[in-house]
């Protein structure tokens, strides 16, 4: 009997550290800066990284109307078709990625700088960390939408 | 992770597994001479918390926050956030950081032109209340903080028509990313617990009473 004992604890030792070291193992979920934004509509495709773009270091910099007026960026992720032929013509990143108003255009790793094969994505949105969709209430007759 | 709880976390693992294997192995013993027991395989779906997801740390450096490749090079050339926010008022959601505050107290300017340093926001203060059915405060939603960052037509009339009153917003279409979801719960303060009075912040009157549906006013047995 007591031998069996000891080579149950034995076992379950074992299988202690196994445990243990496979909770460690497990990929832990991004956890970007609040409102950092994966670009991934073409670069994957042409064997680019994505595209990282972080909203905060450029709202220290910028209100958001420079770029969500001025410059005519749409309010969604992926949303703009920014291709590297726009931005050589000063549009979008292009406006300030000029050598001018920040560094130039040939620094393409300070901006192609995500995991490859991420979709494109806004991290940190309050969607993403919904675990069921929100609630929609029934339908009124309201029909000013 | 200190020293203190590695020790708690690796023996809890040992006596879970130790608590499984006998379980397991005396079930196997019963198998022999009577019908099993049934043991519920309860492992897995009843673990307490099931749903809560909690980020362990925040703020991290760009090549240990998942979404950046610590294989490129100038990855590591990235600021790290907690250097850009040094000085900055905290706070406890998004980014950490209040950035109405930021800008009022004056620790932050950032540019309203690209070009022009100098270029002052055309800041407008009126406050817009929308009573709320609900028992949460109602809401008060505050041009000045907004137009501190934002123009005009960044809002109307794409998202909101210019007019009190006259666009319909529910929580439902905000937590789906519509109305002050196109901004909030994306980039500007995100929508949690911590951040429902920033915008439920005037409080209802003393005698206020929820209205009561009408499954209740009708209700033949009450
Ligand atoms: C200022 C930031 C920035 C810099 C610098 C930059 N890119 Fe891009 N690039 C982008 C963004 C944003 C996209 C759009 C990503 C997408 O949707 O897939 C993009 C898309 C691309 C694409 C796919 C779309 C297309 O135009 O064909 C390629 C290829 C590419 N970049 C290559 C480069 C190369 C090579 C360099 C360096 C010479 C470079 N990029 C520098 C921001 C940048
Ligand atoms: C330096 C330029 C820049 C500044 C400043 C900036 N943004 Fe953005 N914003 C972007 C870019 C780039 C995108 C992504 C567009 C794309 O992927 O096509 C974006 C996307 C967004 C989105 C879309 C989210 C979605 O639903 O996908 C929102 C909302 C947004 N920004 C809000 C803001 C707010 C609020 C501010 C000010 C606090 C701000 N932005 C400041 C460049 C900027
Ligand atoms: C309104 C001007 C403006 C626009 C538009 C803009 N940037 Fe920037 N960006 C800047 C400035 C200024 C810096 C800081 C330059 C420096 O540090 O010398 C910067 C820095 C960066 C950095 C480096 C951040 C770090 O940690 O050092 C990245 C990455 C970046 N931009 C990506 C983008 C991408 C991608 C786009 C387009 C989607 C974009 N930017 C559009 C002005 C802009
Ligand atoms: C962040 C989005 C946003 C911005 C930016 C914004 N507004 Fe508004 N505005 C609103 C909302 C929301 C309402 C209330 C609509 C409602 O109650 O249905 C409103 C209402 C109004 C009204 C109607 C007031 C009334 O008493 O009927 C006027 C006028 C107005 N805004 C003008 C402006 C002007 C001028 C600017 C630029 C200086 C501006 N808004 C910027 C969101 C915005
Ligand atoms: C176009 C983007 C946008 C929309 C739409 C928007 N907001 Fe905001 N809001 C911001 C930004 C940017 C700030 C500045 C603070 C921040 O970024 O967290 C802000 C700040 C606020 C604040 C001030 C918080 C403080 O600390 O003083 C309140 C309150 C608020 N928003 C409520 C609302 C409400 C209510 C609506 C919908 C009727 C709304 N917002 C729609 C962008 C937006
Ligand atoms: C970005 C601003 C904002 C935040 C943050 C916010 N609300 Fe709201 N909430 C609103 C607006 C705007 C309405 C619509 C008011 C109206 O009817 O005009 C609303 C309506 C409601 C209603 C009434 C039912 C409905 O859907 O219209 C409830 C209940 C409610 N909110 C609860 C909450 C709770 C709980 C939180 C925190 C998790 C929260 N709100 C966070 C802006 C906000």
């Amino acid at each position: 009997m007591s031998s069996k004992i000891k080579r149950n604890v034995l076992k379950s030792m074992i299988i202690g550290v196994l445990a243990y070291m496979g909770a460690l193992g497990v990929p832990q979920p991004a956890q970007a800066e609040y409102a950092d934004i994966v670009i991934n509509n073409y670069a994957d495709a042409a064997g680019m990284r994505p595209a990282v773009f972080p909203h905060w270091f450029h709202r220290i910099r910028f209100r958001c109307k420079v770029c969500h007026t001025d410059l005519g960026f749409a309010f969604k992720a992926g949303g703009n078709k920014i291709t590297m032929a726009k931005i050589i013509d000063g549009k979008f990143c292009g406006a300030c990625h000029n050598g001018e108003i920040s560094w130039s255009v040939e620094n393409c790793a300070m901006c192609h700088s995500g995991i490859p094969g991420q979709p494109t994505h806004f991290h940190g949105s309050t969607v993403q960390r919904l675990i069921a969709p929100a609630y929609k209430p029934l339908q009124t007759k309201d029909t000013t939408k | 992770m200190n020293k203190k709880t590695k020790a708690i976390s690796f023996s809890s693992a040992v006596l879970m597994a130790a608590f499984l294997w006998n379980a397991q192995s005396h079930a196997a013993e019963m198998g022999d001479n009577q019908a099993p027991l049934m043991v519920a395989d309860i492992s897995a779906a009843n673990t307490f918390n099931l749903n809560l997801k909690k980020p362990k740390s925040r703020n991290l450096p760009p090549a240990e926050d998942g979404i950046h490749d610590p294989e490129n090079e100038a990855t590591h050339s990235l600021q790290h956030p907690l250097d850009a926010y040094k000085g900055l008022p905290p706070s406890d959601n998004g980014n950490y950081v209040d950035w109405v505050k930021a800008i009022d107290e004056g620790k932050l300017r950032p540019r309203w032109d690209r070009f022009d340093p100098n270029a002052e926001p055309f800041v407008m203060d009126l406050d817009i209340v929308r009573p709320v059915k609900a028992s949460v405060p109602d809401v008060v939603f505050p041009h000045r903080q907004h137009t501190e960052w934002l123009y005009c037509s960044n809002c109307h009339p794409a998202i909101f028509v210019p007019q009190r009153l006259a666009n319909q917003i529910s929580m439902s279409a905000i937590l789906l990313g519509q109305k002050c979801g196109v901004c909030h719960g994306k980039v500007s303060f995100p929508v949690e617990t911590k951040t429902c009075r920033k915008c439920h912040s005037k409080p209802k009157p003393a005698d206020w009473e929820p209205p009561l549906s009408e499954a209740t006013l009708k209700n033949p047995w009450k």
